[in-house]
This record gives structure tokens, sequence and C-alpha cells, in this order.
């Protein structure tokens, strides 16, 4: 069995218990200078309730055993950098290190979001080319970039909507979300204060615009539509959806998290989207990091502009940026300072190094979904057969004959050397998965990947144990979740005062 | 392009192989309307070296050369090597939320490490594995007090970062939750009578932050006594985590919302930093964001799952405690990194640090007969001077002598436009401090 997989090899890893069971009494990782002014009594300066003793459970280690606990834990994880990593929705593409390498820049990183405006004009040029260079992209009229996520620049953008709308004396009750969205565009629209209804999409996974048309009224703020969709295809009739909302007086939301299939090649302000948002994360590369920092610039229509959040870059008439706060129809402050600056950094790095070729990356990106989908058709179910943009969607409905689901198939990809594809989502597609390949495919990894999946269809039809047992390459297998959630362990305690040591 | 790996003959293979005649005909299922039909009008492309030259020319156009008295919910702290090393790492930096937990225990190891030491420096029971920032913490810890109550009213101290409340209000505006705030006494503390009046069997919880944005240590056992008294929560926000090296922490409250930018991560010109929820184990199942358990595997290997998912948007959706997905992970192995190299004494001793300088440059600064601290309180490494005249010009005088000076109070309280906060921590050198002293007593001495 293991001649079929030729993209992963065994090796040694290390063990390594919690860092605080490595600790002693006395060791440590640091030392300071000593203190060039007097030193000062804790209790007397602060008074004695206000100070604390040292704390309990503390780790106590060197530098090296620092560095050793965290390299070790580092080889336990997959990345992009070991290979493809094709989670369907996440974009995981290539993360450039001469990002990492300007962010850190000494005048970049140092900076502080309250010195005066004059000491900061290389931020806001930063944060203003930036803000051009995602509106050139977007073909969208206004922007913040204060958004620390996707989720809050979803709940910017709903709160945008709602502004606007009772501006005109109705902020209406409802928003629409396709069964086929995020999780966060119900948890973000109620949060918003609006109730959510789903709306089912049609045969072929798309919006389905005669049923729009019967539900939009006067209650409706807004549709929240995720474009291209979940299942990785382009809303056909976005504009006519767009249409019908404005009609009514509702707007149109997008959800760009799948904006790599579009960057160079078609812009949502010019199919009717009023307001949307992006993951920098995601299309613009800056990276993942084990589940963060991204950041959720959003983009808006010119009736939006005057309640973006606050601050907004200005000009002044000296010709120099500052930030400015004094913006009466403001929704207000979604987050302190200026955003997730260091990930706008890297984003604007990105884009600078691609400039208009971006439409490179993104027919790459496409080209390789499509390849897979080719190459895979005739061993997964496709449910939705539309032309697929940037990921493509396949069910495990084949494979469950053989009582072989997604999950464990994904988990058997493990041991082929990949990171498994998204699982369970987009929720239309009963086993779904879910692959996204980005561009940052070479043709051989594709094919590698493309051939692990055809091996673990025939095994799923040969040996389905082996598959539904797998990982059988790694450190851990699968773990108990239930337990886990059952009974919650949520830190490391001490032993307990007399109890026994080893 | 150098991050796209394609020779342009395998680019076409693979067009024939989908049996496309171009890539345009990859694209023909968005609306011909609305396909590009010429370029972008970006800047670029450029090269690597082009790009390192466009930004440190921006760099080149900010504060470098000037000494800085600002904290205010950032700190400039050492930041150690090792801290960056390790979240420079392709495997941390690289790698996606740890959902597949066979090939993220790394990940997942470290998170269950970063609450274990969020809950020991906050003195909690359970923590998250971050939040946005730490002003969205408070907001979200505010939505938390809402539901874990079932009471629809916060009042919240105005010695809470001015930042943080504008969050709060943006976030309780739709939430149904109503904001009241009230102010300081003498001490620069809240003002305990007025919270008290202000209190009653409608509130959710009281919301304070130490130490404060005036720089002063809140009593919180005492407000922990007065929200419990009216069945309210008490919600403790912490913007300087290294405080709690030597603060007592804040173990009465029921949730913690805390800033821990301080722990190794950067300025960088406001972000991303790394928030935290903490909190009392009875809560945990409404707590916001992501949770890391320990758990085992068949063979009874130990191992770390996300957990408690039920709460979050990706299995509850329009019923989650919160919408957040994406948090601040690679910034909460940065703050891990960094206090496990710090480590019991090294905390200690920095916080001490921090303490003393403060404290020196309080006394440097009141030796200068027309300022004087505004408020008596107990501070940590940040305190209010009043001056004889307004902050704001009194440092555009200090800038000509490359020093950004104490943030001028009177742009987030009218009523302080003569009081400026000056932060000093452990990167301070004595002679900076005695060089701001020396320049304020001169710009103050010569006559306006």
């Amino acid at each position: 069995m293991t001649d079929r997989i030729k993209k992963a090899g065994r090796h040694v890893n290390q063990s390594e218990g919690l860092i605080f069971e490595k600790s002693a009494p006395g060791k440590r990782g640091m030392e300071l200078p000593p203190l060039d002014v007097p030193a000062v009594d804790a209790r007397q300066a602060l008074g004695a309730a206000q100070v604390r003793d040292a704390v309990d459970g503390f780790p106590e280690v060197s530098e090296i055993e620092v560095i050793r606990h965290f390299t070790r834990l580092s080889t336990w994880n997959y990345a992009i950098d070991l290979g493809m990593y094709p989670l369907g929705s996440c974009t995981m593409k290539y993360n450039p290190r001469v990002n990492e390498y300007v962010a850190r820049l000494d005048g970049i990183a140092t900076e502080h979001p309250y010195q005066p405006a004059e000491l900061s004009q290389g931020c806001l040029k930063i944060l203003e080319t930036l803000q051009n260079c995602l509106l050139e992209i977007t073909g969208m009229d206004a922007i913040t970039l204060e958004p620390a996520s996707g989720a809050q620049g979803e709940l910017t953008g709903m709160l945008l909507i709602r502004a606007c709308l009772e501006s005109r004396g109705n902020a209406r009750k409802k928003v629409l979300i396709p069964d086929s969205a995020h999780g966060t565009n119900p948890a973000t629209a109620v949060i918003a204060g609006y109730q959510v209804e789903n709306i089912r999409s049609d045969a072929q996974g798309q919006i389905d615009v005669a049923r729009l048309k019967e539900i939009v009224n006067d209650d409706v703020a807004a549709l929240m539509v995720t474009n291209p969709s979940t299942v990785g295809v382009f809303e056909q009739r976005i504009a006519e959806a767009a249409e019908i909302l404005h009609a009514k007086g509702a707007l149109l939301y997008m959800d760009g998290a799948n904006m790599n299939a579009l960057a160079g090649v078609a812009r949502p302000g010019d199919f009717g989207v009023d307001v949307m948002h992006l993951n920098l994360h995601k299309t613009f590369s800056t990276p993942h990091g084990g589940g963060g920092p991204g950041a959720g610039p959003v983009m808006v229509k010119k009736i939006l502009e005057p309640f973006l959040p606050v601050p907004v870059l200005a000009r002044k008439a000296d010709g120099s940026l500052a930030l400015d706060t004094n913006r009466p129809k403001s929704i207000g402050r979604v987050r302190a300072f200026c955003g997730n600056f260091g990930v706008l950094v890297r984003a604007l790095a990105y884009t600078l190094a691609y400039g208009p070729g971006i439409r490179q990356a993104t027919e790459d990106a496409v080209l390789n979904a499509n390849y897979i989908r080719k190459r895979l058709e005739a061993h997964y179910e496709l449910p939705y057969k539309l032309p697929s943009l940037h990921e493509v969607v396949f069910s495990d409905v084949r494979q469950k004959k053989h009582g072989v689901s997604t999950i464990d198939i994904a988990k058997r990809l493990i041991d082929y050397g990949f990171h498994p594809y998204t699982t369970a989502f987009p929720l239309i597609v009963s086993g779904a998965l879910m692959i996204e390949p980005t561009e940052s495919e070479s043709k051989e990894e594709c094919d590698l990947f493309i051939d692990a999946m055809r091996s673990i269809a025939e095994e799923a039809a040969t040996n389905s144990e082996l598959v539904k047992t797998a990982p059988h390459s790694t450190r851990v297998g699968r773990l108990d979740e239930v337990t886990a959630a059952r009974k919650p362990i949520l830190r490391w305690r001490p032993r307990a005062t007399g109890e026994a040591a080893d | 392009m150098r991050y796209l790996p394609k020779s342009p003959s395998e680019r076409q293979a693979m067009l024939e192989a989908i049996g496309a005649r171009s890539t345009e005909d990859l694209f023909t299922s968005i609306p011909a309307a609305y396909r590009l039909k010429q370029p972008l009008n970006l800047p670029g492309p450029l090269s690597e070296m082009e790009i390192i030259e466009y930004f440190r020319g921006r760099a080149n156009e900010n504060s470098r050369g000037y000494t800085c008295f600002l904290g205010a919910g950032v700190y400039n702290h050492h930041r150690l090597v090792v801290t960056d090393t390790i979240i420079q790492r392709g495997e941390f930096l690289t790698s996606y939320t740890p959902y597949q937990p066979e090939i993220s225990q790394g990940t997942l190891q470290a998170i269950f490490e970063f609450q274990t030491l969020m809950c020991q420096l906050t003195g909690q029971e359970v923590a998250n594995a971050s939040m946005w920032d730490g002003s969205t913490a408070l907001a979200e810890a505010a939505l938390m007090a809402e539901r874990v109550t079932g009471r629809h009213r916060v009042v919240v101290s105005r010695t809470v970062h001015p930042e943080y409340r504008q969050v709060l209000t943006t976030y309780a505006r739709n939430a149904g939750l109503q904001v009241e705030e009230v102010g300081w006494a003498a001490a620069g503390q809240v003002d305990a009578q007025a919270l008290s009046a202000a209190v009653n069997d409608a509130t959710a919880a009281v919301i304070v932050q130490t130490p404060n944005f005036l720089g002063v240590l809140e009593q919180v056992p005492q407000l922990a006594e007065l929200a419990r008294a009216k069945g309210a929560l008490l919600v403790v926000a912490v913007t300087e985590a290294v405080s709690l090296g030597i603060v007592r922490p804040p173990a009465e409250a029921d949730i913690v919302a805390m800033e821990a930018q301080s722990f190794g991560l950067p300025p960088s010109y406001g972000g991303p930093f790394v928030g935290v929820i903490a909190t009392r184990e009875k809560f945990v199942r409404q707590m916001p964001g992501r949770l890391t358990g320990q758990t085992t595997d068949h063979d009874g290997r130990r191992g770390f799952v996300l957990t408690l998912a039920t709460r979050e948007q990706h299995i509850r959706r329009e019923k989650a405690t919160s919408n957040i997905c994406t948090n601040q992970a690679l910034c909460a192995l940065a703050a891990s990194v960094h206090l496990c190299l710090l480590g019991k004494e090294g905390l200690r001793e920095l916080a001490a640090q921090n303490l003393a300088k403060a404290r020196f440059a309080a006394a440097e600064l009141e030796k200068i007969p027309s300022v004087r601290r505004a408020f008596a309180g107990p501070s940590f490494n940040e305190f209010v001077v009043t001056l004889p005249r307004s902050v704001r010009l009194v440092n555009a005088e200090l800038l000509k002598e490359k020093i950004v000076g104490p943030l001028p109070l009177g742009s987030f309280y009218p009523e302080l436009t003569k009081q400026g906060l000056v932060c000093v921590t452990e990167t301070t050198p004595r002679s900076e401090i005695e060089r701001l002293a020396a320049s304020l007593r001169q710009i103050l001495e010569t006559p306006v």
C-alpha cells in the first residue's frame, strides 16, 4: 500500500510534554539589564492589597528549552510551506516571506497609533495605497480597513446597511441568507440586530431569483450572498438579484471570501453589490497563522460612505494625510486604533508584487480547480454541474455505499501527505468534499493530489476499513472529541499540594 | 511571476486536459458584461528589491529617531528575538485553524498552553484561544454578561479606555444593550458612590479597567462586591498585561477582557494584537471564541482538539455566542513564547522595572514647579500629569526636541486639556526620562 503514497515518507519526530511539565524553580529564559533607576518596594508603592505573589504554576524554563519546545510542537503541524492545503473556502495560498520582512521593518512595526499624524505619514500612505488598490480590484467607491477579520468585516457591513436604512426612516427587520452561506453570515446578522431568513438555493446551487422576488418586501434589509458561491460557482443572476433588492429599497451584501476567483477578472461593484468585505488572509496572502490574525476591509458604494466606521483616512488642505474621527453619521468604532495594520502592510506588499498581473493568479487558481475537477469527476460525485471557478465541491455519495464518508477520505489524505480538503461544508451538499487548490500549486502537486484522491476512492471500494480508521501515520489517531466536550479540560493545573510526586 | 509555479507549457497541458481552448473559456460562467476587458489600474508589479525599497521609504516618513512616551493601550516592551523566530516557522505561520487535530497538534497544544497562561495571569478558571483585540474582547464580554444574566444594561466607568468604550457602544447598540457611564473620583479611580447609585437589578455588568486609562489601579475586590450585591457581573478590562506580573490579578471579576500585546507583539501602528476573554468555569458555555481541550486518542495518547464548538458560528449559525471565526492565533502564540521565556521570575522583574521607571519619571516631572501628578491613586507604568497649559501646545514644542510627549487627554476628555498620560517601560532609558524632564522644564519656564 505504501508504494501508492508518493508525497510523504515516515520520519521520526520528537515527543514533547507541556511547557509547565518542564518547569523547575530557578530556571529562566531571559535576563533584563540592571535597573538604571532606584528600585521601588511594590507594597509601599501600590499598597499591599494591590500586590500579587509570584504567579502560581508559571513556567520556569531556559531559552533552549523554549526553542526546542515550540520547534518540536511546530513539527506536528501541516503547513502551506510543506505542501498543498486544499481547504475549500479558506484560500490557503503561498504567504510570501518579503511580506513578513517589510511588516517588521524599523519604522513600520515600531510605530505607535497615537503618535502625531505628522510622524505617521508613512503608515498613512500605506493605508491610502492599499485602499486605492482594493477599490480598483473590487470596483467599489469607498472603504474602511478597520475590521480585524472577515466576520468583523461582515458585521461592519451589516451595521452600515442598518445605518443607511435608518437614515431613510426604517432599518427594517430581516436579512436574507442562502442556505449555502458561511456560518459567520447568520451569526453576524443577529449581532447587527436582524432576524435571519434562510433561503433555499435552487437545483443548481444558485440563488433562487424567482423565490427572492416573492419574499423581498419592506421588511427585508439586505441579502447576504457569497459570490462565487460556496460551491465555487459564479452567481449568474446576481445583477438581477440586486435589481430586485434595490427596487424594494433593500441592499446587496457580498461576502468576498471567494474573491480569489474574481480578482482582475470581474468586479463586484460592476454587478450591483452595495457592500462587501474581503478576507486579506485569503485572497491577499497574509498568513493564517494557525487561525489568525486576518483583516476584513469593507468596501461600499457612495450611498454608504457617510456611515463608515471611524477613523476614516482623510487628506488635509496642506496635502498631508490624517485620521478623521469627526464623522457625525458614522456607525462608530468597530475596533481600537487603526485595524490590523501589520496585516494590511503584508496585503499591500502582496498586491504590489503582482500589480495588474493579479489576474494571472486568479487564472491559475481557476485552472487548478478545473483541472482537479476534470480528473476526479469519474471517481467522485459532482452534485452541482455548473462550471467551477476557484474551487470544486464533490460529495461522498459513491463512497458512502462502502460506508466511507467525506471525513474518512479527508483523514486518509493525511497519510498521503496532504492536508484534508474542507469537509461537511457547504451545508447544501451532503457529505461535501470542498477542494480549493489556489494558484500556488504546481501541476506536479495537483497531479499528486489527484493520484492520492483516486487511490483513496479505490481503497474505499476495496479496503474500506483502511480508510475508515485513517490516519495511520500521525502522532495521534482520531481523538475523542465527545469526551473533550462532555468533560472539558481547558487548561493545565499544577498537581495539588500533598499529592505524591512520581 | 515568482509566486506562480507553472510554466506556459504546463498551463497549456492543463487547459487541454480540461478541454478548454483558452483561459478565457474558464470564466464563461461570469456574464460577459461583467468580465473585465482591460487590466486593472494597479501599481506594480514590483520585484522583491522594489517592495523593500517602497516600505523602507514609508518607514522613513514615520517617527524614527523620536523618543516616545505613549502607552494608552499600546506598549513598547522589549521583544525577545526567540519569540519572532518561533512565530516565523512555516509550520506555525502558514497553517490553518486546527480543525484537523491529527496534523495540527502543534498549534493545538500551543493554544492549550496559552489558555493556561492566561488563566494563571488573570486568576480566572478558563480562557479562550484569543479574540481580535482588547477592545472587541471587552464588547464581547459585555454581550456575554447580557447572556449570562438575562439583563440588558451595563454600567461602564469613564476610566475604561475611550476607544474600548466606543467599540462597546457600537456592539451594544443593536444587541439591545444599554450603556451607562460613570465618572471618576479624586484619586482617579471609578467613583464608587456614583457607581453604586447607577447599578440596579437591571444591570448585567459593571465594567472597569485596571490599571485604568488614567494609569490608576482599581479596587477590584470592592467593585466585585458592589456588583454582586445587585446580581450583576464584574467585567474587568486589562490593557497593560505586564502589570499582572506584580499587580494582584482580577480574580474576583466574573469576566476579564484583556489585551496581551505587551507580551512580545510590536506596536505596529495599532495591530495585530491579541485579545483574551477569561472567566469562571460555570460561564464557559456562554463564552465567545475558540477553545482547545485535552483529550485522548484510541490508544490513550494525550492530544488536543478544538472543543465546545456548539457555541460557535460554524455549528450554531444565527444562535452562536459570537460571529468570531478567524482570531489572532499567531499573536497568541507569540504571547505564549514570550511568557515562557519571561518565566515566573522574569515576569516579576519586568513588572518591577516598569513600576520603578515610572515612579522615577513621575518624581522627575514633579520636580518641575508647574507640573503635578493629576491623580493620587496607585499606578503601574503610566500616570497623568497636569501641566500649566494645553498638553497639545507643549507637545508641539517637545517634538522639536524629538520627543513624542504625554498623550493629550483632551482628545478623549474635554475637561482634561491640560492633562497628559505618560508611559514609561523597561525600554525607556533613564537618560531619556531626564531629557523629557529637562525639555519640559525649559518649555514651561519659557513665557508664552
